[in-house]
């Protein structure tokens, strides 16, 4: 049994498909990384894993018991950060603490606090508000947030997206070291091809939208810790980035390919991955 | 002494940014009060060239005086050329002249009931001294120009009060629930553009009716005019907070629900302070149309205050009633505009700062 588990979900919203036929396995302890072009529904399927949204067809499954509503235990780190305007960096992560540990005394909330803040390196900006924080900074406030639930796993929605370049490599390698301390169960999206590759345990990769579907899963067999200059120079990093460039060229340009319109999912890789959906089709 | 201090210069410029920043910083303050004419005028004070601050100066500052001047001699030419049954309409000099009238009055009948309590407490001690019961009472006199802004002003913020406490839990109820929602709305809508005028005789004979009780904890024709104020001010409040509560980022909801907030968790922590910027406007409007609402429910039910004393010299009809009438009007405008003032520093002070 897989700890999340989509079974042939699809999901419109009135007349309007968006998700179709989506069977999807996620792993205890493993990092997934969904990629796929901008409106294709990504942050709705975030949505119907956290239990956001309910499936207009299929179930979402955590822990083999259908997903009826969001709660901590699965935590999300919004897209576009989410934070409560009026309250400090500490004041949002505290909302969390306060969630998950009512019953702690004030000096032990402000510890936890103070231990989620320093996590993401926002010690100096404890007491700034979302706007006197850079966009860089609001991310962190944002996954320390989501980390400070305890989650038993992380829904991370584009977390780097809004970011300069820069910024975002750092940030992602420092997730990657945040995930690495513990091996906490993470489903991070993106549009980034080597943020992809330097987080996924696997790459899902989305077809276009509408009716969008599972379209290929590779799996990236690299070695951890990653680092991007590690990456660079390990020699199979290209081969893989190429993988996963061909299928997005693949779609590109609203390209919807012969079998999303069709509603079977590319037989070879899915079948790899999950024989049990296929078998269904 | 012809040595030069080199840290002299520093420090003397060191001291010039710290006063600009102050005055940068008063300025948001000056704004909020409504006097940011007062910003250019320290900056040229504190040593800025006073050609930059010109252009500012004269629109902040030099067409609303301008405006005022222009107002008050186009008045003046014109209101002696309108005769009525009391005489022409005074002109500005006249009613400052019933301004300063009205204030000796207040000063004289404070001097008489300084007077009248001072000889009762002498009479009072000579009964203690021959062993009586010392005798209180209140003084009589008639009602200051002062006393009757006081009384207004009470009036208009106990009846808003009760507005507030009323509309801003029926409010979020409102925005929150989408059934609330759909029962509130035909009350607000049938309801709200009712006049005070309308309101008034059903409150006054229910008012009578129901406070019995002669606890003299209120007036009955206090408790009329505020419920009067309190049924046509809720509507701004109830609408703005309403409408507040519905338009929360629907991001933020989101995380409120990951984090399984408890209701009055969520409203505490969510709902509350993204609304507050609206709930603001609304207690705003609701002041503004309480203000408005006072003067003519007072007119038309004889209850103390200021629009009492313009029914009064109204009925008077003497020369001076005019004038009188006119500085009551200039009073009800200049309080209005303070009490809207008072609303809006309130709200800066909490509502968070990128809202704004
Ligand atoms: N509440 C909604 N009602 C109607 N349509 C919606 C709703 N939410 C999303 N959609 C539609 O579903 C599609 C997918 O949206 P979604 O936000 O999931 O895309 P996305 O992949 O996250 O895009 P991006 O990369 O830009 O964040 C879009 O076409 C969008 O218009
Ligand atoms: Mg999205």
């Amino acid at each position: 049994m897989a700890f999340l588990d989509l079974k042939n979900v699809s999901k419109s919203y009135g007349d309007t498909p968006v998700l179709q036929g989506i069977d999807l396995a996620v792993e205890e302890g493993e990092f997934l990384v969904l990629l796929g072009f901008s409106g294709t529904g990504k942050t709705t399927l975030v949505n119907l894993m956290a239990g956001l949204e309910m499936p207009t067809k299929g179930e979402v499954l955590f822990k083999g018991r259908p997903v009826t509503e969001p709660g901590p235990e699965r935590g999300v780190i919004f897209q576009n950060y989410s934070l409560m305007p009026w309250l400090t960096v500490n004041g949002n992560v505290g909302l969390a603490v306060d969630t998950m540990f009512p019953e702690l005394s004030r000096a032990e909330r402000a510890a936890k606090v103070a231990h989620y803040v320093g996590m993401v390196g926002l010690s100096h900006a404890a007491g700034r508000r979302p706007a006197e924080l850079s966009g860089g900074m609001r991310q962190r406030v944002n996954v320390a947030r989501a980390l400070a639930m305890d989650p038993e796993m992380l829904l991370l929605d584009e977390p780097l997206s809004a970011l300069d370049a820069l910024t975002r490599g750092n940030l992602a390698e420092e997730i990657e070291k945040i995930w690495e301390a513990d091996k906490k169960t993470c489903v991070l999206i993106t549009n980034d091809v080597d943020e992809a590759i330097l987080l996924a345990d696997r790459v899902v990769m989305m077809t276009n939208g509408p009716r969008a579907t599972i379209g290929k899963i590779t799996e990236v067999g690299l070695p951890r810790p990653r680092t991007r200059k590690a990456l660079l120079e390990h020699p199979d990093y290209y081969a893989y980035r190429q993988e996963v460039l061909d299928f997005l060229e693949e779609y590109e340009h609203g390209n919807q390919s012969k079998h999303a319109s069709g509603a079977a999912p590319k037989p070879k890789a899915v079948a790899a991955e999950t024989p049990k959906a296929v078998a269904a089709e | 002494m012809t040595t030069v201090d080199p840290n002299f210069d520093a420090d003397r410029e060191a001291r010039r940014e710290r006063r600009f920043a102050a005055i940068t910083k008063a300025d948001t303050w000056f704004r909020v009060l409504g006097l940011a004419w007062i910003t250019p005028l320290l900056r040229i004070g504190a040593g800025d060239n006073p050609r930059a601050h010109l252009g500012e100066i004269w629109r902040l500052l030099g067409v609303p005086v301008l405006a005022i001047l222009a107002f008050l001699a186009l008045w003046g030419t014109l209101a002696p050329q309108v005769q009525t049954s009391l005489g022409a309409i005074p002109g500005p000099a006249q009613v400052w002249e019933q301004a300063v009238g009205l204030n000796e009055d207040a000063v004289r009948t404070r001097e008489r009931a300084a007077d009248f309590y001072a000889r009762q407490d002498e009479r009072n001690a000579e009964r203690i001294a021959a062993g009586d019961e010392p005798r209180y009472r209140e003084f009589t006199g008639a009602p200051t120009f002062y006393s009757q802004i006081r009384t207004s002003i009470k009036t208009v913020f106990f009846g808003f009060l009760l507005a507030t406490v009323v509309a801003v839990p029926l409010g979020i109820a409102a925005g929150l629930s989408q059934t609330a929602n759909a029962a509130l709305n035909p009350l607000i809508q049938v309801f709200k553009p009712v006049s005070p005028l309308a309101w008034l005789p059903i409150v006054s004979i229910v008012v009578s009716a129901v406070y019995v009780t002669d606890d003299g904890w209120f007036e009955k024709s206090f408790l009329v005019s505020a419920i009067t104020v309190t049924l046509c001010s809720l509507w701004p409040t109830l609408i703005n907070t309403a409408l507040g509560v519905a338009s929360i980022d629907k991001d933020l909801v989101n995380v409120s629900k990951v984090l399984k907030m408890g209701t009055w968790s969520k409203i505490r922590k969510l709902v509350l302070p993204s609304a507050l910027p609206l709930i603001f406007t609304g207690l705003r409007l609701s002041l503004g149309v309480g203000w408005m609402v006072l003067i003519a429910a007072e007119m038309l039910a004889q209850n103390p205050g200021l629009g009492k004393f313009v029914w009064d010299e109204f009925q008077n009809g003497s020369s001076e009633s005019l004038g009188r009438i006119m500085v009551a009007v200039f009073t009800i405008g200049i309080i209005g505009f303070l009490l809207d003032r008072l609303m809006y520093t309130i709200q800066s002070l909490f509502t968070f700062t990128n809202n704004r």
